[in-house]
């Protein structure tokens, strides 16, 4: 047996060249890796390559509008990334303006209100969709067009010297940007930090927005690199304390009605009967529709489209009859399948038969604004029947979740009378 | 067959009877192997042959039983034990005989056949008889045959497990070793076997350690053998304690002191081997000290049972002195020769370790000697105050260091330029270098390297360079040291000014004539690479600049042609630095958009000159121009396509190479690489490296450390190429579901755990990429008969409580993954899991942030799986 070889390294670095070029390697095929692998779970990724244009002027906007579009038939409820990158220019505006949630207008009560839904104050101003990705942050309005483009502390909102917007990393909120204190309300969560939240409960959603919003610094005041102050609105379960809170408690900011959200609800592009818009006085200044004037026209006023057949209907879906043009009619005035028509309700107004509706008195106006898209929805038409007539009061709603039989009730339509 | 005459034909210096007789002994063997055994065991006891051919029948006996490659040698302990019983015992009793025979060299190589058998034997439970024979031997009369014995004991003890071997065997082994070491034991041959035997056998001595008594007398015993008159026995007394430095730290406390005194003697008077196992001594006492206070520092988790008991710490007062006295002890020419170790070397790494050990408290020891011998005329006091310098500077804290090395710093750097002895210079570049490795760099708060100096310490390394190949190289390792401290400095590095004529200093030593010697050359482009790495934008376009250079260069070695062999190594040796350079370089460019863009102007030409380095065909060459390649791979993305039909014959080749699994390895990753580049691009040649990859898999000649790349490269092609990964996912799936079978629980040291958590973590990134890559594909539903199973592998690793960080965030990533893609098609399973609930919620208060983020895309993940 040899005398065993005790020789230890002598003057020499522990770790070769050649080793630390391996590790290297390694390393960086590791984190390529993560990266890969990250960008394959954020889903909406390629909207990076949308956030590359510069900002667009737009043609101004209306502060309030009454929610009115509708989606059209070939969009998915999700987004759908693989489609989404391949847009270009206008069609991403176009592509942007079809992902909000819409309201419905609230004609009734829901059921168990207090235990299934939540309430909130809802901001007056502009209602964007605020997307942060690759270092900066774009709000885009309903229509699709930009309202700001700026730096932002959300995740990836900013170039900042650390470098934290990483390429994978993106945010989208549905927001209502303040005009007067310049904030950004958040009303909703629909991507965060690069995960989307398109699929989750607003249970779930709202429970994220309050932890990672103010986490991220994004509720701090504007600094050079965070241009505007983000704010999440108070959410309430929609008890008789929690109601009257967002009814009548103090606000920073101008309320512009309620909203209403069912928990269970998953966020879904264009109307939803799961998140509700209500409104009166005390809590809005914008009750009954104005006209182009701004002024409160004597008859209520609608818009309703023109089918083949000459029946004119609203833009749900499926859409509500409100009745039939004569052949003859369409042929004269020279309109077309398509065409929007403005009304106006006369004397007659609204009848409804077990909760649907039977008969309408409309007067024909003419057509209507080339701008507008889409026809009103049903229930837009009938919350402002109901305001000129037979308003839904705040003591209604709150009498419903006072109700003992609350939990049991039966949905029904309100009685209307024409 | 003559075997006699055949086996002294296969040691003829004829090569031509060599090779003939060479033949005709495989042949035989391939024909009747238990014949052929018989036959060399008949030779090697038979006392009427020549010695020579009894020894090499012994050996080639030898190697039927036993080689070095894993593979072959399972394969040869399988034939042992099938072979015929009767041919067995024949040749068992041969061997036997042997020993008793009065020709040396055939009783030690019968003991070395001996041993292997038992090695292959005995854990079978065969042989039941050895042991005893062997022990009843010992106490035979005649001294060879004791010696041979105690020998084949030795062997054995190297050979065979421990726990082979039942307790009252051990005892009577040790017993027999023991008396054969001690002084009653009169011949010195028995003696000297004995306790190299010892040697071998203290491993299985444990239960004999943890008695006092038995302990008290092994101890006396092995120290008494230090003092022999026989040089050997000395030396090999001190390798026995030298291994009870390590196997029995924490039963040493009683004899320390007297130790201590032994090895003192033996460093100062002894001959020199004997000196260096004495020094040696300290040194493994000091690996034990710090790999116990590490754990002390680290995570104490309360399994480490064994207490430092601060032997090092107690004996430097003494120790460090008699260190010092041994670094004066140098050899005239030793840092020219590679293979040097004389005992200045082993003092002043022993040194280096104490002041690992117990830091500042080296300080107040060294500084005298240093202060008084750094001046003196002697070359020999100046480069061992030099050296004990340089040897104490990790470990002791920057503050106490960084004082003497502002005074010394000037000193040094004087001494670099203007001392007349090469020696010392050399050393006085490594001091450097370690002063800038230790105590220069972003941890550090009180900069050494300043305005004020750095312009001269640059200036005299680059001057260095200049000076014999083995003070140039230190100067090389000074100035890559210095860089890294530069490493995380921003946007503006102080080397910013200089960094043109480093790099022209070093391309010009790589010129040198004499860049061969002390391996100058290699340590230049190394340093070139450090340079490169931690380099800023300032000078990213000097770094563009150095592509064309360093691309003509490897155009230069490519034009010789019909190389001699040693023509050859020299190319591929100069091609692997040439690549790894060219691999840096295009990392730190690729890794900034605007530099990316213009380095790719010479994308095309860099990679005709890797393709050519192929053709070359030389492995170091082969895994360096991969690794380059895979950097490219990364900077040219989708582009990297148009050189895929060229490439892909390569890549292949890699693949395919088990026996350097490095380049395997290196390959593996690279594919991956291709996969991010190229996406759906590499579908045309995912039906080859699929097949590969899973013959890979299904092989038992690869290493293993390269499965669980593989796994993870599964991910990368299913994540490139997404639903058309169907094609192999029954393989694929199948592949991963007995690994993750095998993986789920874990046996073993720590090495294994280690490796059991990487395999883990490939087979989980391999779930995670193909979840990913079939996600919003019509095919999804293919994975949902894999979930269950999945699931499992995810509860079961988290019911066995030993993932590492990694694997747990992996695994938390897999089970949202497996959510999102599968959604409610596997809600109920997900909610049964224990993974949803227990891992989920203890990865979400992980402090580890990546865990933790991974923890809340899986709860978004399975909320959304479960709502829907």
């Amino acid at each position: 047996m040899a005398p065993h070889d005790l020789r230890r390294p002598f003057k020499r670095a522990a770790i070769s060249d050649q080793q630390k070029r391996r590790d290297l390697s390694l390393l960086r095929q590791a984190q390529n890796r993560r990266d890969a692998q990250q960008q394959a779970r954020c889903l909406a990724s390629s909207i990076l390559s949308l956030q590359s244009s510069a900002p667009e002027s737009e043609p101004e906007q209306s502060d309030i509008e009454i929610e009115t579009e509708h989606d059209s038939e070939d969009l998915s409820k999700d987004l759908d990334v693989r489609r989404v990158s391949k847009l270009r220019g206008p069609e991403v505006r176009k592509w942007f303006a079809r992902q909000l949630m819409l309201p419905e207008w609230m004609i009734d009560v829901p059921d168990r209100l207090s235990q299934d839904w939540y309430v909130l104050a809802r901001p007056a101003g502009k209602r964007c969709f605020v997307v942060s990705s690759n270092g900066t942050t774009v709000s885009r309005q309903r229509n699709g067009s930009i309202l700001h483009y700026f730096p932002s502390a959300l995740p990836a909102g900013a170039k900042t010297r650390d470098g934290s917007g990483s390429a994978q990393s993106y945010c989208i909120l549905d927001c209502i940007f303040h005009e007067s204190d310049q904030t950004y309300y958040v009303i909703d969560m629909v991507c965060w930090n690069g995960y989307s939240l398109y699929d989750c409960t607003a249970e779930f959603r709202f429970y994220w927005l309050n932890s990672k919003l103010e986490e991220s610094g994004a509720c701090n005041v504007p600094s050079h690199y965070h241009k505007f102050r983000f704010s999440a609105v108070p959410v309430y379960n929609c008890d008789q304390t929690g109601l009257y809170a967002a009814y009548s408690g103090a606000v920073p900011y101008v309320k512009d009605g309620l909203l209403f959200y069912n928990k269970h609800a998953h966020y879904q592009s264009g109307n939803t009967p799961l998140v509700l818009v209500w409104k009166d006085e005390n809590c809005s200044q914008y009750v009954i529709d104005t006209d182009g004037k701004g002024e409160i026209p004597s008859q209520q006023q609608v818009v309703l489209e023109l089918q083949d057949d000459g029946k004119l209907v609203t833009s749900d879906d499926p859409p509500v009859l409100f009745c039939c043009l004569d052949g003859d009619i369409i042929e004269k005035s020279g309109l077309q399948s398509g065409n929007l028509l403005r009304f106006a309700i006369g004397d007659g107004g609204l009848s409804f038969v077990d909760g649907k509706l039977e008969n309408a008195d409309l007067i024909y106006l003419g057509k209507s604004n080339r701008a507008r898209a889409f026809a009103d929805s049903y229930s837009k038409v009938i919350f402002q029947f109901m305001v000129r007539h037979s308003p839904l009061k705040i003591d209604d709603l709150l009498a419903s979740i006072n109700s003992p039989d609350d939990q049991e009730k039966i949905p029904s339509d309100i009685e209307m009378v024409g | 067959m003559e075997v006699t005459q055949v086996l002294l034909n296969a040691q003829s210096i004829d090569g031509a009877v060599r090779k003939n007789a060479e033949e005709s002994l495989k042949q035989f063997q391939e024909q009747n192997l238990p014949g052929f055994l018989l036959l060399l065991s008949g030779e090697l006891v038979n006392e009427e042959k020549p010695v020579e051919t009894r020894k090499l029948a012994g050996l080639i006996l030898k190697n039927a039983l036993d080689a070095k490659d894993q593979q072959r040698k399972v394969e040869l302990v399988q034939r042992w034990l099938l072979l015929d019983g009767n041919a067995k015992s024949q040749i068992k009793a041969g061997l036997l005989k042997t020993l008793s025979s009065p020709v040396s060299d055939a009783r030690s190589t019968a003991s070395q056949v001996i041993a292997k058998v038992a090695g292959i034997e005995l854990p079978h439970k065969q042989w039941p008889e050895l042991i005893g024979s062997l022990l009843s031997n010992v106490h035979q009369l005649p001294a060879h045959v004791k010696q041979a014995t105690l020998e084949t004991l030795g062997y054995l003890c190297e050979e065979v497990s421990p726990d082979v071997i039942d307790q009252d065997q051990v005892n009577k082994i040790l017993t027999a070793v023991v008396q054969g070491i001690s002084a009653s034991e009169g011949n010195i041959d028995v003696r000297l076997a004995a306790t190299r035997a010892l040697y071998n056998a203290l491993g299985f001595a444990q239960a004999n350690f943890s008695n006092d008594m038995e302990r008290d007398y092994l101890m006396r015993v092995v120290c008494e053998a230090t003092q022999s008159p026989d040089v050997r026995i000395r030396q090999a007394a001190f390798e026995c304690l030298v291994s009870i430095s390590s196997t029995y730290y924490e039963k040493l406390a009683p004899y320390i002191q007297d130790i201590f005194n032994i090895t003192a003697k033996a460093v100062r008077e002894d001959e020199e081997p004997v000196a260096l196992q004495a020094v040696e001594f300290w040194s493994s006492i000091c690996d034990e000290e710090t790999d116990i206070l590490e754990e002390y520092g680290g995570e104490f988790t309360g399994d480490s049972n064994i207490p430092c008991f601060y032997f090092i710490k107690q004996a430097i007062p003494a120790l460090v002195p008699m260190l010092l006295e041994t670094l004066l002890k140098q050899e005239e020419d030793q840092d020219q020769d590679e293979g040097a170790w004389n005992i200045a070397m082993a003092g002043g790494t022993c040194l280096g370790l104490v002041a690992r050990t117990v830091g500042d408290d080296i300080v107040p020891l060294v500084v005298p000697f240093i202060e008084e011998n750094i001046t003196k005329p002697d070359w020999r006091q100046r480069e061992a105050a030099t050296y004990a310098f340089g040897s104490i500077l990790e470990g002791p804290s920057p503050e106490k260091l960084i004082p003497l090395v502002n005074v010394a710093l000037t000193f040094m750097l004087t001494a670099l330029t203007k001392d007349p002895n090469s020696h010392v210079k050399d050393t006085t570049a490594w001091t450097l270098g370690r002063i800038f490795e230790f105590l220069h760099g972003s941890a550090v708060d009180t900069p050494i390297i300043t305005q004020a100096n750095c312009q001269q310490i640059i200036t005299v390394l680059l001057q260095s360079m200049k000076d014999t190949p083995n003070v140039a190289e230190k100067a090389c390792g000074a100035l890559y040291f210095l860089a890294q401290g530069y490493e995380d400095v921003g946007p503006s590095s102080p080397l910013t000014p200089f960094f043109q004529e480093i790099v022209q200093s070093l391309l010009t030593v790589t010129h040198r004539e004499d860049a061969r010697e002390s391996r100058l050359r290699t340590a230049a482009y190394e340093t070139l690479n450090e340079v490169v790495r931690c380099s800023t934008e300032e000078t990213a376009p000097l770094v563009l600049q150095l592509v064309p250079v360093i691309t003509l260069e490897l155009h230069n070695t490519l034009e010789g042609q019909k190389l001699s062999s040693d023509e050859k190594e020299k190319q591929s040796e100069l091609q692997g630095l040439l690549c790894g350079c060219l691999q840096v370089i295009i990392q730190k460019l690729g890794s900034s958009e605007s530099t990316k863009y213009v380095f790719m102007q010479y994308a095309d030409q860099i990679m005709g000159l890797f393709l050519k380095v192929f053709a070359c065909r030389s492995a170091t060459v082969h895994e360096e121009a991969m690794l380059a390649i895979g950097a490219l791979a990364y900077a040219a993305g989708p582009d990297f396509a148009k050189y895929m039909p060229e490439f892909y014959r390569y890549l292949e080749m890699g693949l395919q190479n088990f026996e350097e699994y490095q380049v395997c390895a290196v390959t593996v990753g690279v594919v991956g690489d291709i996969c991010r580049a190229l996406e759906d691009k590499i579908v045309p040649y995912c039906d080859g490296i699929m097949t590969q990859l899973l013959k890979n898999l299904s092989s038992n000649q690869l290493h293993r450390s390269v499965k669980p790349p593989i796994f993870s490269c599964f991910g990368d092609i299913a994540l490139a190429v997404g639903e058309y990964f169907e094609k192999y996912l029954m393989w694929a799936m199948s592949a991963l579901q007995s690994a993750a079978e095998l993986s789920t629980h874990t046996t073993g040291d720590d090495e294994l755990i280690e490796y059991i958590n990487t395999l883990r973590n490939g087979i989980l990134e391999a779930y995670s990429g193909i979840f990913q890559g079939f996600k919003n594909s019509p095919k999804t539903q293919l994975l949902i008969p894999y979930a269950p199973h999945i699931l499992q592998f995810l509860d079961g690793i988290y019911m066995e409580k030993d993932m590492d960080d990694v694997v747990m965030k992996t695994a938390i990533g897999v089970l949202g993954d497996l959510a999102d893609t599968l959604g409610s098609h596997a809600a109920s399973l997900i909610q049964q899991s224990v993974s949803s609930k227990d891992f989920l919620n203890e990865c979400l208060s992980s402090e580890d942030l990546m865990i933790k983020e991974s923890a809340e895309w899986a709860k978004l993940a399975i909320t959304r799986a479960i709502s829907v």
